[in-house]
């Protein structure tokens, strides 16, 4: 099949341009929803447009088909200029089924594009999703823009001659929902059907059949009546010049730490134990061999992080990661690490909680645990991500400052960052900061003293990190208290309280590192929003519009938690409202309350889902002085 | 990896300059003490060597060591040693470690570490009680033990430390009494040199919280008639004079006695340690007094290939043919040009 000709053909259709678009696709998880959405999403991004996505999948593997439980979404949203966030709301939702309907109709504008494949509207569907009457026909969809395709026939006229199974046919039909959305928004069929050409390279019947459904879709938008007009994203044009990728927030993770284990000249050990969200980046790392990175699928969440401090003992760069549950699990060795001062990273991937919570969706309520979840007096430096693409120079980060300063770090990311998408400018490896170990290596370097395995970098407050293997630097750690500089067991009151005093000390020694906070508007005003982690996009993108609208109001990032930087303090006493949003039950907005002494207000919404632009210029301009 | 060539050390050599805290008495001091001498006999240097241990009384073990050493938390040893394993396969790994430590707390980690065959010689100390918490029963307690936390009796039923070791895919599996340093002295040079994980049960006794636990094999009067020393394709005779034996019947043990019912030296048990099939292991590993003696040496020793050499194979089989090239990874396959 002649791709170029597919994208080359005259549409006598007309176009209309649009600065961007939402689209979310929605289907049981057998449908291919999401692979449906990634292929949308790389073709937008091959077009020049900037992207976003936001997969929302169920915790079930295969809830039974037809199942309101068995819904997976995907939504994108491809834009004209640089975008932030993956939407608020769909401009075009396509339902496979009346279940992905009756789950995903209220993310559609008024007035959107709604796309339902009507086959699939049967009576025993439209029971299981709750409809006592076909929403398609009894008119409670007219504040959208319906349209009906007869998808599962159609995608079986396609292949009537190819003696496919019927259940092989179904599987097929996302290609022509992707064939249609792809000719409704002028996409470049080349790298799907690339795709298709290697997906299926060994069953030329299923090439066969998925090129041709992917065809009929787009000759469908095309001749029937029922699409009178194509839409058109122009390319970004306010993107920062260079080369781009699109990257998950877990594919970003996994990269940021093989690149500063390389920076390093350290050996990359991964330890982890599956869970969702987390296991993608066990998934990438354990790829990645020819990095020289070992990966340790253990045998439990405790033991994946123990492993990760012994090879950390053993001078490779140990690294561990989690999600949910698994950061409390792990909560008891990373107060050994704490005590035996060595550095490790710990990336918690939030997810709903308590308990099990809600595996597949997003949360930020990790936060005081990250800080403060551990037996003891116990600080490590914390920091959070923001977006997908940021989750690089963030894993890159925190190995620095581990490894700098001989301390945990614990990198928060989260569920929609972990599998939502964005391009990412691709840095120089060249260029990467520098990461330097400084192993004490050699028994000359102790000029004939005793060896003193927590004896003090004066600037860092670090301890040596010391190489094993080599004569002269035997020597003990553990996790009872330990004198200072000898390293020796201590239950001597006054150490105990100097040690405590020294193990924050050096977590706050970071901060004197930290660049000044970049506040997004005017430097003092009437509010000021502060986030940390994913809602970043949401707020930035909430606090430009009511600037725009001549609102006083300013954003600013927290990027590092623990510390927190010097001149957070100041910057928030510059404005006559704080307001702190957050997807938990009010955490930032306690810990800036009780490090500043200040009045800071809190917004909340705690659904497993992203927050919105929308919400939050609302929240916005509630808590405006008057 | 090659093995270094011995050198000439002395158990001292392997002393550090920390006051050791054990109780007077503790057997804890005699198991010290034939490490030392094995790593003198065996010739690798302290640094390198790493003793890595849980928590509990035998765990301090590392402090006792001039080796590098890892106290580390509650039953995670077998974990820490693991990834230091991995991370510096050119070092030796010894893991101290109690009943309470592997058996509860660690079970999970220990069943792990032998199923993987990570090279790690693991010292379990058994001493039958929880001794650091002062007197609770411990999961090799004897059923119906009265203990602080039991003061009626303890109603958990026992492991066998050795029958959960073959069950759990071990491939060495030892056994001496902290008292008996000959017997101690070959299972910790056999261990030594076994590459693969190295379980070694020692019955050792806690004399403060559970004094005499082993004495109805550890005393000299009675060991030989209640211990039996197992030797690789030697058959199985065991008593003062070496007047019993023991045969087997199907899958079942049995005593005999040298010369009764027509039965000699031909009737017992070749003990086989290189036998690939756990089920003889585990027979020994569960016989027990009064019926049996208690098997005492190297139960089994059959060779797989260890975790830490297949790991570190495959990481440096990938990095022979591909080419480590950190722009092209974050390039990733579709990368496009803006501007």
């Amino acid at each position: 099949m002649d791709g170029q000709g597919l994208a080359a053909a005259a549409s006598h259709k007309p176009t209309e341009t649009r600065e961007a678009v939402v689209i979310r696709f929605a289907g049981d998880s057998g449908d291919g929803i999401q692979l449906t959405g990634a292929q949308f999403t790389a073709a937008s991004a091959a077009v020049g447009n900037d992207t976003a996505t936001f997969p929302d999948f169920p915790a079930e593997i295969r809830a039974p088909a037809g199942t309101l439980a068995g819904v997976s979404g995907y939504q994108l949203h491809f834009s004209s200029r640089d975008i932030l966030t993956p939407g608020d709301r769909a401009d075009v939702l396509v339902v496979m089924n009346p279940a992905a309907l009756a789950a995903h109709r209220r993310w559609l504008q008024r007035n959107g594009v709604l796309i339902a494949n009507r086959d699939a509207f049967t009576s025993k569907n439209l029971a299981m999703a709750g409809y006592a009457a076909d929403p398609l026909s009894d008119g409670t969809l007219d504040e959208y823009q319906l349209f009906c395709v007869d998808l599962s026939r159609l995608t079986g006229d396609a292949l009537q001659d190819l003696g496919l199974s019927s259940k092989e046919v179904e599987r097929c039909k996302n290609y022509f929902a992707l064939g249609l959305v792809f000719w409704l928004f002028e996409r470049k069929p080349d790298l799907v059907l690339r795709e298709i050409d290697q997906k299926f390279a060994s069953k030329p019947i299923l090439r066969e059949a998925n090129l041709r459904v992917f065809r009929a879709g787009w000759d469908y938008g095309e001749n029937t009546e029922l699409f009178r007009i194509r839409y058109r994203v122009p390319a970004a044009s306010d993107i920062a010049p260079g080369r781009y990728r699109s990257i998950s927030g877990n594919e970003a993770t996994a990269l940021g730490l093989v690149a500063a284990s390389q920076k390093a000249g350290l050996a990359l050990f991964y330890g982890s134990y599956p869970i969702t969200p987390a296991s993608d980046i066990l998934h990438y790392l354990a790829g990645y061999k020819e990095f020289g990175v070992r990966t340790f699928q253990a045998e439990d969440e405790i033991a994946a992080v123990c492993a990760a401090i012994g090879a950390s003992f053993g001078n490779q760069l140990g690294v561990t990661a989690t999600s949910g549950p698994g950061i409390a699990l792990k909560s008891e060795a990373i107060g050994l690490a704490v005590m035996t001062e060595l550095p490790l990273v710990i990336v918690d991937v939030q997810r709903g909680g308590p308990s099990t919570g809600l595996p597949t969706k997003t949360e930020q309520a990790d936060l005081l645990q990250a800080l403060y979840g551990r037996n003891g007096e116990c600080p490590v430096a914390v920091l959070a991500i923001q977006s997908p693409a940021d989750a690089f120079a963030c894993a890159y980060e925190a190995c620095r400052i581990a490894v700098q300063y001989r301390v945990p770090v614990l990198l928060l990311s989260d569920g929609s960052i972990a599998n939502g998408a964005e391009p990412w400018r691709i840095p120089d490896a060249a260029a990467l900061p520098a990461i330097d170990p400084a192993l004490l290596d050699s028994a000359e370097a102790l000029n004939g003293e005793p060896l003193q395995p927590y004896a003090r970098d004066p600037e860092t407050l670090a301890r040596p990190w010391i190489k094993l293997g080599v004569a002269g630097l035997e020597h003990r750690i553990g996790g009872i208290e330990k004198w200072d500089k000898t390293g020796h067991i201590s239950y001597d009151a006054a150490n105990h309280h100097a040690m405590v005093k020294l193990r924050q000390a050096k977590v706050d020694a970071i901060a004197k590192t930290l660049p000044p906070s970049a506040v997004t508007g005017p430097d003092s005003g009437d509010l000021l929003v502060v986030t940390w982690g994913s809602p970043w996009g949401s707020a930035l993108t909430a606090v430009l519009e009511l600037q725009a609208e001549g609102k006083s109001v300013a954003h600013l990032q927290l990027r590092w938690l623990s510390p927190l930087p010097a001149d957070v303090g100041d910057i928030l006493g510059r404005y006559k409202r704080v307001l702190v949003p957050e997807i938990n039950n009010g955490q930032l907005v306690k810990v800036l309350r009780a490090a500043y002494a200040m009045d800071c207000q809190g917004y909340q919404r705690i659904a497993g889902q992203p927050l919105t632009v929308g919400e939050l210029k609302a929240a916005i301009v509630e808590h405006l002085p008057a | 990896m090659t093995a270094p060539a011995p050198v000439a050390l002395k158990p001292k050599d392997f002393q550090t300059d920390q006051d050791v805290r054990w109780c007077p008495g503790c057997g804890d001091y005699a198991i010290l003490a034939a490490v030392q001498r094995a790593l003198a006999k065996q010739g690798v240097p302290g640094h390198l060597i790493a003793t890595v241990a849980g928590i509990g009384c035998s765990s301090r073990f590392p402090y006792y060591m001039n080796t590098f050493g890892f106290h580390s938390i509650h039953g995670r040893a077998p974990a820490i040693a693991t990834g230091l394993k991995i991370a510096r396969p050119d070092l030796q790994i010894w893991m101290a470690t109690g009943d309470g430590d592997s058996l509860s707390i660690g079970g999970n980690h220990f069943i792990h570490l032998l199923r993987r065959n990570v090279d790690i010689k693991v010292l379990l100390f058994n001493n039958r009680i929880y001794g650091l918490t002062k007197g609770q029963y411990s999961p090799t307690s004897e059923f119906g033990k009265k203990t602080k936390s039991t003061p009626y009796g303890s109603v958990d039923h026992p492991f066998k430390p050795a029958a959960v070791a073959v069950g759990a895919e071990a491939g060495f599996v030892g056994r001496f009494i902290d008292v008996d340093a000959k017997v101690g002295a070959e299972v910790l040079a056999a261990a030594a040199a076994y590459k693969g994980t190295a379980f070694i049960e020692i019955y050792q006794n806690c004399n403060i919280f559970n004094d005499g636990a082993w004495d109805h094999l550890a005393v000299k009067e009675v060991r030989a008639e209640q211990t039996i020393l197992l030797e690789h394709g030697q058959p199985m005779l065991f008593g003062a004079n070496r007047d019993k034996g023991v045969r087997l019947v199907g899958t079942r043990p049995q005593v005999f006695q040298l010369g009764h019912d027509g039965l000699g030296i031909g009737d017992a048990w070749v003990h086989d340690a290189h036998d690939a099939d756990p089920v003889r292991a585990f027979l020994l590993a569960r016989m027990e007094g009064p019926e049996f003696p208690t098997p005492m040496g190297v139960l089994r020793s059959v060779q797989r290939p260890a975790y830490d050499e297949l790991i570190n194979a495959q990481v440096a089989e990938v990095a022979a043919r591909k080419p480590a090239d950190l722009q092209k990874l974050l390039d990733g396959p579709h990368p496009w040009l803006v501007g």
